[in-house]
């Protein structure tokens, strides 16, 4: 029983970090509240919907969805964002959320209102592993996000691309002064964030079989909230939260404690929580 | 009756923009849990009325009064918080409020409250187009006392504080506590907006004030025009009256709404009529153009 509440509440946890990593990556370069993100989340699990008709294959389909939700990212970002840098922060907030309303009901125009199944196969027959502890689907999950982790990881600190994303967060001029192409720098940093967030899709599609137009509604502001807590900005406090977050809620909701706290508020109780004491995060920087 | 209902229910909304607009708009705070406001004030008014028996006259600046207490706790609280993270912890705030009204039976658990009774004078229970006289009368006391505050040293510092709040503060300006005054005034409009709205339905539910309503009312505030009295007027008409005109189109109305905001925060970041905006700076010209000598003397902005 523990050992199965520890693989749900891990697998729930990696799931958040996948989405929320490319929120803290997009706030840490632009400091925008990126709101649809969670459409472009959303978008993944379509993506995928309409790649399963061509491959079964869970690794090819999560490419797919990477590479579409990665320049969706970007489009996004040249026209959206860019212009509004200048403008005061809540133009941008409003603009995003806008955006992430006009997804959702595309979403549903285009595809219907209904929860569509994704028929995926993981490579390996890793999906068809079981064992007491962990479902096959889990340890596809796990296997998967964690290896997005560590290629994220890869690409920010061990690369020149990721030092000058580092660059950028710290200061634009001082950055461009030194040679760094920030146009560049901004979208492949949106691009790596977007193709995250539709891998992360991607996943949750294939682990509860179901994609569906409002998907994206509760991990947009849930992941917010985990941005906060993890310090936003801060890419590793952001996974460490959301471990966090996904073993605390899948514990608390079995606990006889369940009845006080509907499961999607859990993440905003310990944000207040968290900021009382700590207002720049769990592990923010200043 | 229809149009009576339509008119009350954005008069409703015109308040809850009004008072976001204090907070948003003049003092810069990002509030997107605005609804919890007007849920709090719904809810005091609903209880008053229900459990207590005070007539809706006492009920409605009673609720204004307990919300704006509250709202000044999230003052409080908001002068830890930089500008991103109040954002977001206020997200939360309304999550939460809303989940306490829900799983607590003393604010009647899932069901919400019933039976609030319609207010009335000697006997004599309001009609529909009366009641929307009493939303129009706190309108213009809220348009009043907004005009009023834009011109006192208050509205000042207010102001002060939301161009540049390091600024503000090297010029002696204590910020926090104008921060808390913000909050106090911008939420005690959302608590009559939420006494009107629960004496109106006579029936609430938690599920009226949660995030999606409070995304509608900073909608409202920026397509108007962010920081302008005007422009929170506009706005709420507009943004209010909208589904309503747009009724033949009900499949494809997220679809609109969604890309309404996008193209005039991406073509008309300060709103329909903010500062600076397209038709705005049009009027300005045109006023000049009429009454040069005083433009010369420096007059208009």
């Amino acid at each position: 029983m523990l050992w199965q509440q520890l693989a749900n509440g891990a697998t729930m946890g990696m799931i958040y970090a996948l989405i929320t990593l490319g929120l803290t990556m997009v706030y840490g370069v632009l400091r925008i509240l990126h709101i649809s993100h969670a459409g472009i989340f959303a978008f993944g699990g379509y993506i995928a919907v309409a790649a399963s008709r061509v491959s079964q294959n869970l690794a090819l389909v999560v490419a797919a969805a990477m590479l579409g939700c990665g320049i969706m990212g970007v489009l996004m970002q040249k026209w959206l964002y860019r212009p509004l840098l200048a403008e005061s922060k809540v133009v941008s907030l409003i603009a995003s959320i806008g955006m992430f309303i006009f997804m959702e009901d595309l979403f549903r125009l285009m595809a219907g209102p209904y929860v569509l199944p994704l028929p995926v196969l993981a490579p390996l027959g890793l999906d068809r592993f079981e064992t007491a502890h962990i479902t096959g689907n889990q340890l596809v999950v796990l296997i998967a996000s964690i290896a997005l982790l560590i290629v994220a990881w890869f690409l920010i600190n061990r690369t020149r691309l990721g030092l000058a994303w580092r660059a950028t967060e710290q200061d634009f001029e001082t950055a461009s002064a030194f040679g760094i192409n920030i146009d560049r720098a901004v979208a492949s940093n949106f691009f790596l964030g977007s193709a995250v967030a539709g891998a992360a899709g991607v996943l949750v599609g294939f682990y509860y079989n179901s994609v569906y137009p409002t998907m994206g509604s509760v991990p947009a502001y849930k992941a917010m909230a985990i941005a906060v807590m993890g310090g936003l900005g801060n890419v590793w406090g952001t996974v460490i939260a959301s471990l966090i977050l996904g073993l605390v809620e899948t514990f608390l909701v079995t606990s006889p404690l369940a009845f006080i706290l509907p499961r999607d508020s859990i993440a905003f109780v310990a944000l207040i929580l968290v900021l009382l004491f700590r207002p720049h995060g769990l592990f923010g920087r200043r | 009756m229809y149009y009576a209902t339509v008119a009350i229910t954005v008069g409703i909304f015109m308040m809850l923009t009004m008072g976001l607009n204090i907070i948003t708009g003049y003092t810069g705070q990002v509030s997107l849990g605005h609804a919890a406001f007007f849920g709090i004030g719904a809810y005091t008014s609903a209880l008053l009325s229900v459990k207590a028996g005070v007539p809706f006259w006492f009920a409605l600046p009673l609720a204004g009064l307990i919300t704006a207490a509250i709202g000044a706790i999230l003052g409080a609280i908001s002068t830890r918080l930089h500008d991103d993270s109040l954002a977001i912890t206020t997200i939360g705030i309304n999550f939460v409020v809303v989940s306490v009204f829900q799983y607590t039976q003393f604010f009647g658990g899932a069901l919400g409250i019933g039976g609030i009774r319609y207010p009335s004078v000697f006997g004599h229970t309001l009609t529909k187009p009366e009641y929307l006289l009493v939303v129009v009368l706190c309108i213009l006391l809220g348009i009043w006392f907004d005009r009023r505050l834009v011109r006192s040293w208050l509205g000042l510092a207010l102001r002060a504080v939301g161009q540049n709040e390091e600024a503000a503060q090297s010029l002696g300006v204590p910020s926090a506590r104008f921060k808390i005054a913000a909050f106090a005034i911008g939420t005690a409009y959302a608590g009559v907006a939420g006494s009107l709205y629960a004496h109106f339905m006579t029936f609430i539910n938690a599920r009226d004030f949660g995030f999606p309503t409070s995304i509608s009312i900073i909608s409202m505030a920026v397509f108007g025009g962010l920081g302008t009295l005007r422009g929170a007027i506009l706005g709420s008409l507009a943004l209010g009256l909208a589904p309503e005109v747009f009724r033949p189109l009900v499949n494809y109305r997220n679809l609109m709404y969604g890309a309404l905001l996008v193209l005039m925060m991406r073509f008309q970041p300060s709103g329909l009529i903010g500062d600076g905006s397209f038709i705005w700076e049009s009027r300005q010209r045109v006023t000049l153009r009429l009454y040069k000598p005083k433009a010369v003397s420096g007059g208009e902005k």
